[in-house]
């Protein structure tokens, strides 16, 4: 639940709500409502919450994130919450 | 140092310990609180008190919400999901949680209807595609997941979505410390501030714990390197006799905080007058509670809510472990009646609960030693 995720828009739905992000070859839709003021474009890297994107960040922060989720023994629980959202459908 | 050779930078951490046992010098005790429970699962992890010089000791501090969470307030949760109606839809940390009679999953096990989610929005999605059901969200957390919470209950109010509900449970880390601060026998130096709860609030909330307490706080990313220099900086403030709240994380941190994120949180939640923490007590205005406007999405207010209280057991000391007033070790329960898998008290519960972190790296490492001699 508190892990941030990075993640890569690759593409946004129709109405700019949701964006697709890619987290290490998966593919899945966050939201966007928390980023209104400072709207992601595509390619930029964002860190997700529980299913919201939270923040922008550089892509060497974004990979690094990633780094520190694999020391601290946490990228699998991360992947699992990526492959969770939208409840699997996808 | 072996474990720091694996890490990236290893010599800028070799570095800048050698910088933190220079500024620390030897004549005085240091008493430094993580407020973060991710900070408190990456020191253990990382073996960060094997770095740091023996007088500056970490304490670890309540930010971690699954701990926090008075049991009473599980079973409530669990006392509507009672109903064939309704479905309970929680993130995966809750699951295990033990309420009285048993946590979510072994509710499942018994037939009540409990879903992972790992989005809010997902809990609303569960109400969509089940029309004739009641989806009952169990929020937890800080002001990391409170604004997707919001979002999420703005979103069931646009779409006229009527069968969601979220049964609130967020709280806010500010008034925590300010019950710690204000404990009488704590004794804290300066804090490391929470990296992802500041991405929303910004640094500006934390400006009363300089100005006021006369204490220094960093907010401070995860990485061994972010943790570290973040001392480094607490300790140059000490130095030169100075307390300022300073940002280590600023690659993720804005000073202002995501705006977004707190006007959605405005929009939804007010503040409880108090609200009970396990391990501390009654806090006043740490909570958030959902605004009458939204009463329908209230899980409080459209349901009969039990009210339960139930007090943790008298001999575990959550509450001086967490003012740091004791070690985890030091408590009696610890690493006998309580333990990750049958967890008594509060900070036993999650990994990020700073016993529940002790136990798993410092205690586990411990006893594979005497075993190792011992054989």
């Amino acid at each position: 639940m508190c892990l941030a995720i990075p993640g890569k828009i690759v593409n946004f739905a129709e109405d700019g709500r949701l964006a697709t992000v890619e987290v290490v070859g998966v593919r899945r839709k966050v939201d966007l409502g928390l980023l209104q003021e400072d709207m992601p474009k595509l390619n930029d890297w964002v860190l997700i919450h529980v299913g919201f994107a939270m923040s922008k960040i550089s892509e060497a922060d974004a990979l690094e994130q990633m780094r520190t989720l694999a020391l601290l023994g946490e990228s699998e629980q991360a992947m699992q919450e990526v492959r969770g959202y939208g409840l699997e459908e996808e | 140092m072996k474990f720091v050779d694996e890490f990236r930078d290893s010599d800028l951490i070799k570095k800048t310990a050698e910088e933190i046992r220079r500024l620390a010098g030897t004549t005085r005790h240091y008493r430094f609180m993580e407020v973060c429970g991710g900070h408190t699962h990456a020191i253990y992890r990382f073996g960060l008190k094997d770095i740091l010089p023996e007088n500056i000791e970490l304490i670890h501090g309540p930010g971690c919400p699954v701990c926090v969470l008075p049991m009473g307030r599980i079973d409530d949760g669990l006392a509507l999901a009672a109903d064939d109606h309704v479905i309970f839809a929680a993130f995966g940390d809750m699951m295990r949680v033990p309420g009285t009679h048993g946590s979510p999953l072994e509710y499942k096990a018994r037939g009540t209807d409990v879903r992972i989610v790992y989005s809010p929005s997902d809990a609303l999605k569960l109400a969509r595609i089940n029309p004739d059901r009641h989806i009952m969200f169990f929020a937890i957390g800080f002001e990391t997941t409170a604004p997707s919470t919001a979002l999420t209950i703005m979103r069931a109010r646009a779409e006229g979505i009527h069968n969601f509900s979220v049964f609130c449970n967020h709280v806010t880390i500010i008034p925590a410390i300010r019950a710690i601060l204000d404990s009488p026998d704590m004794r804290l130096d300066a804090f490391i501030g929470p990296g992802h709860v500041s991405t929303v609030i910004g640094c500006r909330p934390y400006e009363w714990i300089a100005k006021d307490e006369r204490k220094p706080i960093v907010v401070s990313g995860f990485e061994p390197l972010d943790i570290l220099q973040a001392i480094v900086m607490i300790l140059r403030q000490m130095r030169a006799g100075e307390a300022k709240v300073e940002n280590q994380y600023k690659r993720v941190v804005p000073w202002e905080g995501n705006r977004a994120a707190l006007r959605a949180m405005g929009e939804i939640f007010q503040l409880r007058p108090y609200f009970e923490w396990r391990g501390l007590g009654f806090i006043s205005q740490s909570a958030l509670r959902i605004r009458d406007l939204y009463a329908e999405w209230d899980a409080e207010q459209r349901f009969q809510v039990p009210g339960v209280r139930v007090t943790d057991p008298k001999a575990a000391q959550c509450g001086e472990v967490l003012k740091g007033v004791l070690k985890p070790v030091q408590c009696k329960l610890f690493g006998k009646e309580c333990t990750p898998e049958h967890p008594l008290g509060a900070l036993m519960v999650s990994s990020e609960g700073s016993c529940a972190a002790y136990f798993n790296y410092e205690h586990r490492k411990a006893m594979a030693t005497s075993l190792s001699r011992s054989a």
